[in-house]
């Protein structure tokens, strides 16, 4: 159970740090499109940088680079890697 | 004929294998009943002339975006024989996804695993013989970019069979039977294979062709509902888990995973996405781009326009005063404009903008700028549709369907057609930038910019709500085939010579008629409503109007307007300041309106009407207002 206090916004990953996903909260249709390029439970997302003003985050998953905007980055938690 | 069809993900290199097979002799066609763009073309297969379709690109057949949804009906409604999927080698795993869809619609299918250099850079070994015989269908490797393999892929696609499709777990399956048992007859009235329907219909997915018989849902909902108490998650999600899970284990059977290398690809986003310097290097790229067209453009226009000009002026004088001359002579007047006026500034605009497009920097500006979209309401990927709409507003609108949903995809429309297609850069360029100054030319460009942000603030407040923000794939940095470019510029072009050209020869003789028979002056006073506030003198009346047909006849028919070819005869510098900055905003042209029409609806597009003349006014008094201070 302790896991659980581990799971964190993936916009809090210190950037180059990656992190598996634990839960994408939300609607079917946000997960479903995150699900078609790869970041699904289970999976192992890096936080590549973060675009400055807020702006959107740029994440790697098995060998892709993704942006995803702020809005949806806080739909995704991640328990961080070593 | 037989009909193949290209399916892949996006950036799978589906376009360059397109252009690798079928060459120039592409054809642009719609999607039945949308304006969204299909790709057709012929090729041998066997000896026998086949038509290859190039459809867009789609992650899943769980449709998302509205261009996905166009791929997967065009897929189901019957009209494809063969499916040759184009996977991109270096992402084999999540390419896979697709393939076991594919799958499960029956289609003979071809796998093409291209960009294997990619995959070679990247590392990865892979047994193509395996993977046939694992799949049940043939596997051809190729790099369309460098046209290896592209007969082979050919010869494939007579031995294209239905591939077996995999199963998934037992509770899974014990759904997809109980949904199979009451969907049959849908089934079969669909022509589509059972346990496809039955899948799809699990997902929750009954959008098209009655899919959704409401007497069946209860039965279908039930099962849904067990597996997602069995599972914890939609059926969707658990559906795609399943793929994907299946598409892992295949990936280990047929691939081996070496080192990769890191080469200037790999480091270019270290600089190029770079929080701070990303900035200064997008602006310095916007910036090169429209002075080079400048530059070029401008260097060609003063090579082309003398001769032509006295050649038609010859041509004015052996013909002497009838009718019939001086329409002979304004036709002619519409033949070089084209030449001279039109085509240099086009072509290497055209080329550096596919240039942008091809290298992959074009989802990076999206990127870059998504928190600035944010303040219009709308997201980074709206910035696509955007820079697309410097070269054509048809392409912008028609971009739009990458968007989820409908207010975006009116905000952005009504926006993007603000943007200065490259019919509005003649204008800017030949009026502003070759009698005013290249510096106002770029000032109405920025101005441009600060007004499509304020209509965006203010369209934010009018239309509420926000979409689901930004979820976009950064593909990797490649350098394009010219073959590929050269096609993609040809394929824009061949628009400009095959309807602007003869429009522009019928307009500038059928101006030549009007002027002749002493018209011009009532079509003139008929617009005065719009000449008279904006300060311009009343000739420039009637090519405002012939503006609407093609932005670039704007200018074309002002020399015609006043019978001369250098217009600061017959402009001030500040008229032509607001009469380009008028042409800038002011309704779009008519295959525009069309593309808008068909796409958002006519009712939403009097709207995008309204709101484009009404700000192409408040543009035109301002710059009338800032030339009497400067």
């Amino acid at each position: 159970m302790n896991l659980c206090f581990e799971e964190l916004p993936l916009a809090s990953l210190p950037p180059g740090k990656a992190g598996q996903v634990a839960r994408v909260q939300g609607g079917r249709g946000v997960a479903l499109r995150l699900a078609r390029l790869g970041i699904r439970p289970g999976a192992v997302v890096r936080l590549v940088n973060s675009g400055p003003f807020a702006g959107p985050l740029l994440v790697e998953v098995e060998g892709l680079r993704v942006a995803l905007g702020r809005g949806v980055a806080r739909r995704i938690f991640v328990r961080p890697l070593p | 004929m037989k009909r193949i069809a290209l399916v892949g993900q996006p950036n799978a290199g589906k376009s360059t294998l397109f252009n690798a097979l079928v060459g120039y002799r592409a054809v642009a066609s719609n999607f039945p009943g949308t304006t969204v763009e299909l790709l057709r073309g012929k090729a041998l297969v066997g000896g026998r002339p086949v038509e290859i379709v190039d459809l867009p690109g789609t992650y899943s057949l769980l449709a998302g975006d509205r261009a996905e949804q166009l791929a997967r009906d065009f897929l189901t409604s019957g009209e494809v024989d063969v499916v040759v999927n184009v996977l991109d080698a270096s992402l084999l795993s999540r390419s896979l996804e697709l393939t076991l869809e594919l799958a499960e619609l029956g289609f003979p299918l071809v796998v093409c695993l291209n960009m294997l250099d990619e995959a070679k850079h990247k590392g990865i070994e892979i047994d193509g013989e395996r993977l046939s015989a694992l799949l049940g269908v043939p596997v051809v490797g190729t790099v369309a970019a460098r046209g290896v393999g592209l007969k082979r892929l050919l010869s494939a696609i007579l031995d294209a069979r239905p591939a077996r499709p995999r199963r998934y777990s037992a509770d899974v399956e014990r759904a997809i039977s109980r949904v199979e048992e009451v969907s049959g007859p849908l089934a079969e009235a669909s022509g589509l294979p059972p346990r496809y329907v039955a899948i799809r219909l699990l997902a929750g997915d009954s959008s098209p062709e009655g899919l959704a018989e409401p007497d069946l849902s209860p039965e279908i909902e039930a099962a849904r509902e067990e597996l997602r108490r069995a599972r914890g998650e939609d059926p969707a999600l658990v559906l795609s888990a399943e793929r994907h899970a299946s598409a892992v284990r295949l990936f280990e059977e047929v691939a081996k995973v070496g080192h990769a290398r890191v080469g200037w690809r790999e480091r270019a986003d270290d600089v190029l996405m770079h929080p701070l310097l990303a900035y200064p290097i997008l602006a310095a790229v916007l910036f090169g781009l429209f002075w080079l067209v400048f530059r070029v453009g401008g260097t060609l226009e003063g090579l082309l326009l003398p001769p032509l000009e006295g050649l038609s002026d010859w041509l004015g004088a052996a013909l002497g005063g009838g009718l019939v001359a001086q329409l002979l002579v304004g036709a002619f007047q519409g033949l070089w404009a084209g030449v001279a006026i039109v085509l240099p500034y086009l072509v290497p605009f055209l080329f550096l903008l596919a240039l942008l497009e091809d290298v992959g920097y074009l989802p990076r500006v999206g990127y870059l700028l998504d928190a600035l979209m944010h303040r219009m309401g709308l997201h980074g990927k709206s910035v696509i549709p955007f820079l697309l709409g410097y070269g054509c507003s048809v392409p912008a609108v028609l971009a739009t369907r990458i968007l989820e949903n409908d207010r975006d995809r009116l905000v952005t429309a009504g926006l993007a057609v603000m943007v200065p297609c490259a019919g509005r850069a003649i204008v800017v360029f030949g009026l502003v930038g070759r009698y005013v100054g290249p510096g106002w030319a770029l000032f109405l460009y920025v101005l441009n910019l600060a007004v499509i942000a304020l209509a965006g603030w203010v369209l934010k407040r009018v239309f509420p709500g926000t979409g689901p923000g930004l979820i976009l794939e950064i593909p990797p940095y490649r350098l394009p085939a010219l073959r590929t470019l050269l096609g993609k510029v040809w394929l824009r072009l061949k628009d400009f010579v095959v309807v602007a050209w003869p429009l522009l020869v019928g307009t500038s003789a059928a101006f030549a008629l009007i002027e002749a028979l002493g018209w011009a002056g009532m079509l003139n006073s008929g617009v005065r409503f719009l000449t008279w506030p904006l300060g311009i003198p009343a000739p420039a009346g009637v090519p405002l109007v012939f503006g609407i047909l093609r932005k670039e006849l704007s200018l074309v028919m002002l020399t015609q307007a006043f019978g001369t070819a250098d217009l600061s005869l017959a402009l001030s510098q500040g008229q032509m300041l607001v009469f380009a900055g008028f042409v800038l905003f002011y309704m779009p042209c008519l295959a525009t309106l069309a593309a808008l029409g068909r796409e958002l609806g006519w009712k939403r597009t009097a709207l995008v009407l309204l709101l484009t003349t009404g700000v192409a006014l408040l543009v035109g008094l301002f710059l009338r207002s800032l030339a009497l201070l400067v």
